[in-house]
């Protein structure tokens, strides 16, 4: 597969990169990690400068990341090769985003420990990102702060747990055979 | 199609033959009759059975042949639920709502692998089939069954209507 902007403007073979420059120079501390994957530009970000960041790549002018594609979590807890990287932390929470100017894609990792699963929600800047957020904290558990309705989306608003966790098992807890029809809200 | 009421050449009273236009029968056999001529289905459609039960649907399988072109997307109006694809912890108590809602006599059929047991999503969320929750007359194995399975099964539902059966979900006191 081809890199997005490769095949849509002449100076493309520089624009991924060209994110990354505009990132070192206004984020060098607030960078954990990047890489350029196949797909585009991967920078890893602490949460606390996650939202200044991703309203840099959405608002600078040059860069146009206006397009929120996916939120969403991976729980490293049975990876030891990644919870090395950056300091044990479980989850992973991954923001992919796309500019429509430069037909190119950065993906945005904020590593997230267990004992505090805080994180600024970025509907403020994305009213799309509210049920991706949603969807989030109800499969991996994430608390995204300032999210104006963090209710379950999938599961039932009765159900307990966070399904997409590695510790939780395939076939649940009893929840498929047992579940109260009276509690639902149908 | 027949009106096959199983009556032999009728006699009338003094022992002669009737008029050639006169049929005995019994009420049940006449109302049983018209029940399964004119099965109503209320489709259930969540997956991809519900993709083939809508080409049974059509003119190539043409469910209406057996009087069952009349889908009805109300349960108040319809006596055979089609519950076709996967049932989540999430959608039984919607399911077992519209089964309520539908009027005596009614049937179910259960169409594909994972109405009936579950299917290969032997997961958190999944129902493990529907028969657990709402009682199911004819099951349809297959992933997804093709129309002809359908079809199949609506004849077997007739079959059991026509033979007098007693729904499954009719519970007959002892």
């Amino acid at each position: 597969m081809n890199n997005e902007g490769g095949t849509s403007s002449p100076d493309n073979g520089a624009e991924s990169p060209f994110v990354l420059q505009k990132l070192q120079e206004n984020y060098a501390d607030a960078l954990l990690a990047h890489e350029e994957a196949r797909d585009g530009v991967v920078v890893v970000v602490g949460k606390d400068d996650a939202y200044a960041l991703l309203e840099y790549l959405k608002t600078d002018a040059a860069l146009g990341y206006t397009y929120l594609v996916d939120v969403t979590a991976v729980d490293n807890s049975r990876l030891e090769s990644e919870l090395v990287k950056f300091g044990y932390a479980r989850f992973m929470v991954v923001y992919q985003l796309y500019s429509y100017q430069g037909h190119c894609r950065v993906r945005v990792r904020v590593p997230v420990h267990e004992r505090d699963l805080r994180v600024r929600s970025v509907t403020s800047l994305w009213r799309g990102a509210n049920w991706l957020e949603r969807e989030t904290y109800d499969m991996f558990g994430i608390d995204f702060e300032g999210h104006p309705d963090l209710r379950r989306l999938l599961m039932p608003d009765d159900f307990d747990g966070h399904p997409l966790r590695k510790d939780y098992p395939l076939r649940g807890r009893g929840e498929r055979e047992r579940f109260n029809f009276e509690r639902q809200n149908v | 199609m027949g009106l096959d009421f199983g009556g032999a050449r009728s006699l009338s009273a003094d022992g002669g033959p009737v008029d050639e236009n006169i049929i005995t029968t019994t009420i049940d056999k006449v109302v049983n009759w018209g029940r399964k001529n004119s099965l109503w289905p209320m489709p259930f459609g969540t997956a991809c059975c519900a993709i083939e039960m809508m080409a049974t649907l059509a003119s190539k399988f043409d469910l209406s042949r057996f009087g069952s072109e009349a889908i009805r997307f109300s349960p108040r109006q319809s006596d055979l639920l089609i519950v076709s694809g996967r049932i989540s912890i999430k959608m039984m108590p919607v399911l077992k709502r519209i089964y309520d809602q539908m009027p005596d006599p009614k049937w179910v059929i259960s169409m594909g692998a994972c109405a009936s047991c579950g299917g290969v999503f032997d997961t958190y969320t999944l129902i493990q089939g529907v028969d657990q929750f709402i009682p199911v007359d004819v099951y349809i194995p297959g992933c997804p069954p093709r129309p002809e399975d359908l079809i199949d099964a609506v004849m077997q539902v007739q079959q059991k209507i026509a033979g007098g059966e007693v729904p499954k979900g009719v519970e007959v006191a002892v």
